[in-house]
């Protein structure tokens, strides 16, 4: 791409402008490298406007190749925003995930305790190959007959996952020589993940499955993360048991594998939205045990944050829209899998277009290049705020709790009830009435 | 007609509970506990009758008995004159009696012809092998694919609705001419349903001064404070043990986290499996226990039409999917269960009798075919649906749907004249729309989409598959706390309420199928609140529905 010599974000008519307070843009430029759900957002966005190859922009959606590639060349001014921050892998690559969660986990452990440091055991046994392949051994051998899965650290979608329970397994796999190849072409060394697979899942009707949260974070320093209240389940096409781990299938339940398996059937969702799986839990384990464990979700979502603040190059310019993958064990722990800092927004349904639009739509309502936020918003749409340099609690008129207790911000699983707050709480975009 | 007076009614009920519970289970676990507390130092023998009385009451076991005596309350027959045929007592309207044995006769006919034309018999003994490799998928009987392209329904809803049409009293003068007096709907005959007014008496718990679960924005009480209070209330009469007053607290809605303990207790089904289930002679699990055995043993053709109705209903919804192994596990045995013919006692239908091959295969007997006496239609698997959103343990969900089941949902697709019956049903949803939205019912009438046929299908599966399940668990919670389906034809007149200025637009009967179809999107998008401090409203609900169109509109 020819954009190294750009200056990207180049105000061009706004250059004698000044942004005052509360005085929005009327015409944003934007670039999309994507085709699907978020091209139809911000094509529909009123005042937003496509440029393409090498215009300027105001914002741009990206991919994470694009970025790898333009990042650090490209100029922007003040105003600009992008979606990713430039070394997000710290938090999304498995590898980086398990080593700076590890190193967050100590130093919590030297400054505040034992008790502080468990917080962070949401994270299963994990091991990075080839360079920890002796300790894993050992923890390995500590516990024979347990179930263990290896990941590719970079790939996604399920893709290059397999199961395993006796080293012979991956020894077999190591000398493997199509495996080999693609170590050579992988740019690190450090190219899989071994992790302690979990065993006992909470199932539902037999199958199990695996929650997809969305966390946009628009600062890391200070650290500033937003929870949608949306969400879904993602199912297992099969009914759950330990005796085929060959049976990929049943083990993992990223819809994109499933959609490879023999008896998937494309019309039939194999989603529930979070709301429905939240209300089906509280009808069995009742309201407090749920709330405890949407407590712990969001204890997930900080903790992880917290372990790469200071590593994510901080930049106001950047924003980005992580998809958490969370898994639920039968004692109704829930274990964070992954990371993912390009979820994927194409829609397998109506009702999943639905929620990834007004997920979208709410992102940009928070990104604010219109100008029409304060700042001090707790909830912008289907989004909560949930981290602000420190936790964040919802106003409850007192009368309504017995004792004076903090209630954290979050949401998820909720009703999303957006439209109306929206249309209470923003202004009509330049140019349009409020309807 | 001689009636009888009140007390001579109530001592034959007494005489007809009383029978009914001795040889239950709780009527031996009754003696057992009494034969046992005889050894409490606290008995006395001078007052032994008054200290095992008080003893079987302290220890909870006279609340037990309660709640199976207000049980039977539910299912007792109607009250008649003793010399009267049980047909009579069941169903005093001799052209609806009629109607229904055409109807069944048509349904049974239909039934066997198509075993017939397959050549397959109504039931077969499977041989061993099969029944190991039953009994090894049991959990998993979804996985089948078996092919079923051969077996149609034996009848869907909108074949019942033209039987329904067709009814009519023969006692009436048919007269052609529209006048101000006639009905404009679909149902053609006369029964004494409850308008408006009457209504307001019979469910003063959904006036707009009490609270309900569900939050409308317009109650005096503000939401949050109610919720808390209605929850705290929720868990002191799951404590009770009480049925009667967990099915007046169902009438204000049932908190999520204790719906599915209250709604046993109002059926009086056994929650803990340690208790036992006193609806029946046998304990809940044994009698699913045994259930499956005869399922295992046995292949009724019967069988293919629920694998068919669960493939094309529940496992295509939305939500539903995942529960599809549930679903064959509880309607298999639910065809078996000779139990439910106990409900015939109040129901007017018969049960269905067919010709099957004597074990000697010389003969053949007529007997009840399925052993239910329930032949089941399309759609029938989404009464048992919503239920697995509460129960996850086979036989829990099997006792509490056989009793749903018994108690409200044969009403929907027999004929007769009771007020929860669906002729009433259909008929008060008609009347209230004629009422209340005249203008909006002569132009539905006019471009040729009666109501009915929109609303139907929502009435007959008391609205399951049509809402989410939340919204739908909601309006059941009414169902059992009124005891009556009359809501149901309530909501459904308040969808058309709800959008009646679009479908003054519609011209056709498609385009109001989808009006109606996105108000019930509507109703179905807004989601439960799920927290207390959540302060977010849902502000279109069944209740809040009825509300605004009580108010508003009727």
């Amino acid at each position: 791409m020819s954009k190294s010599k750009q200056t990207a974000g180049y105000k061009g008519a706004y250059s004698s402008q000044k942004k005052k307070e509360g005085e929005g843009r009327s015409c944003i430029r934007y670039r999309c490298g994507l085709t699907n759900t978020i091209q139809d957002v911000l094509n529909q966005r009123p005042g937003w406007v496509e440029v393409k190859d090498d215009g300027d922009w105001d914002f741009n959606w990206c991919d994470v190749g694009w970025l790898r590639e333009n990042f650090d060349h490209s100029y922007m001014e003040e105003h600009v925003r992008i979606c990713h921050f430039r070394n997000h892998y710290e938090l999304t690559r498995k590898n980086l995930m398990v080593k700076n969660l590890k190193r967050y986990r100590k130093t919590l452990e030297r400054e505040a305790g034992r008790l502080e440091a468990s917080k962070c055991d949401f994270f299963p046994c994990t091991f990075v190959l080839p360079s920890e392949y002796h300790i894993f051994v050992e923890e390995f051998k500590r516990s024979p007959g347990s179930t263990w899965i290896m990941k590719p650290v970079a790939r996604s979608q399920g893709k290059g996952i397999f199961l395993f329970r006796k080293l012979k397994d991956i020894i077999d796999w190591r000398k493997d020589g199509s495996r080999s190849e693609e170590q050579k072409d992988e740019a690190q060394v450090e190219s899989y993940v071994a992790q302690r697979y979990i065993e006992n899942p909470y199932l539902i009707a037999g199958r199990k499955f695996d929650l997809r949260v969305y966390v946009l974070v628009t600062s890391y320093i200070p650290l500033k993360a937003w929870l949608y209240r949306d969400g879904f389940a993602r199912f297992s096409n099969t009914r759950f048991s330990l005796s085929s781990i060959d049976d990929q299938y049943v083990h993992l339940t990223n819809v994109a594998v499933q959609k490879t398996a023999p008896d998937y059937d494309p019309e039939k969702g194999c989603k529930w939205l979070m709301q429905q799986l939240r209300q089906y839990l509280t009808a069995k384990h009742g309201f407090e045990t749920v709330q405890t464990l949407f407590k712990e979700i969001d204890n997930i979502f900080i903790r992880s944050l917290l372990s790469v603040q200071k590593t994510i190059i901080n930049d106001k310019h950047c924003f980005e829209l992580y998809g958490y993958d969370i898994l639920l064990d039968q004692d109704l722990k829930p274990w964070l899998i992954e990371v993912n800092a390009s979820p994927s927004l194409t829609a397998s349904s109506q009702e999943d277009y639905d929620l990834k639009y007004r997920l979208l739509e709410d992102t940009l309502h928070i990104v604010d290049m219109e100008g029409r936020l304060t700042g001090k918003e707790k909830r912008v749409g289907g989004f909560d705020l949930m981290w602000n340099d420190g936790p964040v609690y919802t106003d409850v008129g007192l009368e309504t709790l017995g004792s004076s207790c903090l209630v954290a911000n979050t949401h998820l699983g909720c009703v999303n009830d957006r439209q109306k707050q929206l249309q209470q709480l923003l202004k009509p975009f330049p140019g349009q009435k409020r309807t | 007609m001689i009636m009888m007076d009140e007390s001579a009614e109530l001592s034959v009920s007494i005489t007809q509970i009383v029978q009914r519970l001795k040889g239950t289970h709780l009527h031996s676990q009754l003696e057992k506990q009494a034969k046992e507390c005889l050894h409490k130092p606290e008995i006395k023998l001078e007052t032994l009758k008054d200290d095992v009385r008080r003893f079987l009451k302290a220890s909870g076991w006279e609340r037990k008995l309660q709640n199976a005596v207000y049980r039977e309350l539910h299912i007792l027959p109607p009250p008649g004159h003793p010399r009267a045929p049980p047909e009579h007592t069941k169903e005093p309207l001799a052209y609806m009696r009629k109607a229904q044995v055409n109807w069944e006769k048509r349904i049974l006919k239909s039934l066997n012809s198509m075993c017939t034309e397959l050549g397959i018999p109504l039931a077969r003994k499977r041989p061993v092998p099969e029944q190991k490799e039953l009994t090894n998928k049991w959990n998993e009987m979804g996985t089948d694919e078996p092919d079923l392209s051969k077996f149609r329904p034996v009848y869907a809803p909108k074949d019942f609705l033209e039987v329904l049409v067709g009814l009519k009293n023969p006692n009436n003068e048919r007269s052609e001419d529209l006048t101000v007096r006639s009905h404009w709907g679909l149902i053609q005959v006369s029964l004494n349903v409850r308008d408006i007014p009457q209504m307001r008496e019979m469910y003063p718990e959904l006036g707009i001064t009490y609270g309900q679960l569900g939050i409308d924005d317009h109650t005096h009480v503000p939401p949050d404070l109610f919720e808390s209070e209605h929850i705290h209330i929720g868990k002191k009469v799951e404590s009770e043990q009480d049925s009667a007053a967990a099915q007046q607290y169902s009438r204000q809605g049932c908190p999520t986290g204790l719906r599915a303990q209250l709604w046993s207790l109002i059926l009086n089904t056994s929650n803990d499996p340690e208790f036992f289930c006193f609806n029946f002679i046998k304990q809940d699990i044994t009698h699913y226990e045994q259930l499956k055995a005869r399922v295992i043993h046995h292949d009724l053709l019967v069988d293919n039409l629920i694998y068919k109705d669960v493939k094309l209903t529940a496992s295509n919804d939305d939500y539903y999917f995942v529960f599809e192994d549930y679903l064959y596990q509880v309607l298999l045995c639910f065809s078996r269960d000779t139990a439910v013919l106990e409900h015939f006692n109040y129901n007017c239908a018969t049960p269905p009798k067919s010709c099957i091959q004597s074990k000697s295969g010389s003969e053949q007997c007529a007997v009840v075919y399925p052993p239910n006496g329930v032949i089941p239609f399309h759609g029938f698997s989404m009464y048992v649906a919503p239920l697995c959103f509460l129960y996850n343990e086979p036989s829990k969900l099997y006792s509490v749907f056989r009793e749903m089941y018994i108690r409200y949902f044969f009403r929907l697709h027999s004929i007769s004249s009771h007020p929860s019956g669906i002729v009433s049903l259909c008929l008060q949803f008609e009347r209230l729309l004629q009422t209340h939205l005249p203008q909006l019912f002569y132009h539905l009438r006019e471009i040729g989409a009666q109501p009915l046929r929109i609303a139907f299908k929502w009435i007959v599966r008391a609205f399951s598959g049509y809402l989410s399940t939340d919204q739908l668990l909601l309006l059941w919670d009414r169902i059992l706390g009124y005891d009556s389906l009359e809501i149901v034809a309530v909501l459904a007149a308040a969808v058309f309420a709800f959008r009646s200025e679009n479908l003054m637009e519609v011209t056709s009967l498609a385009s109001a199928e989808v009006v109606t179809c996105v108000c019930m999107c509507v109703l179905s998008n807004t989601k439960i609140v799920s927290s207390l401090t959540a302060n977010t409203s849902n502000p279109v609900h069944p209740r809040h529905m009825f509300q605004n169109c009580w108010d508003n509109h009727f």
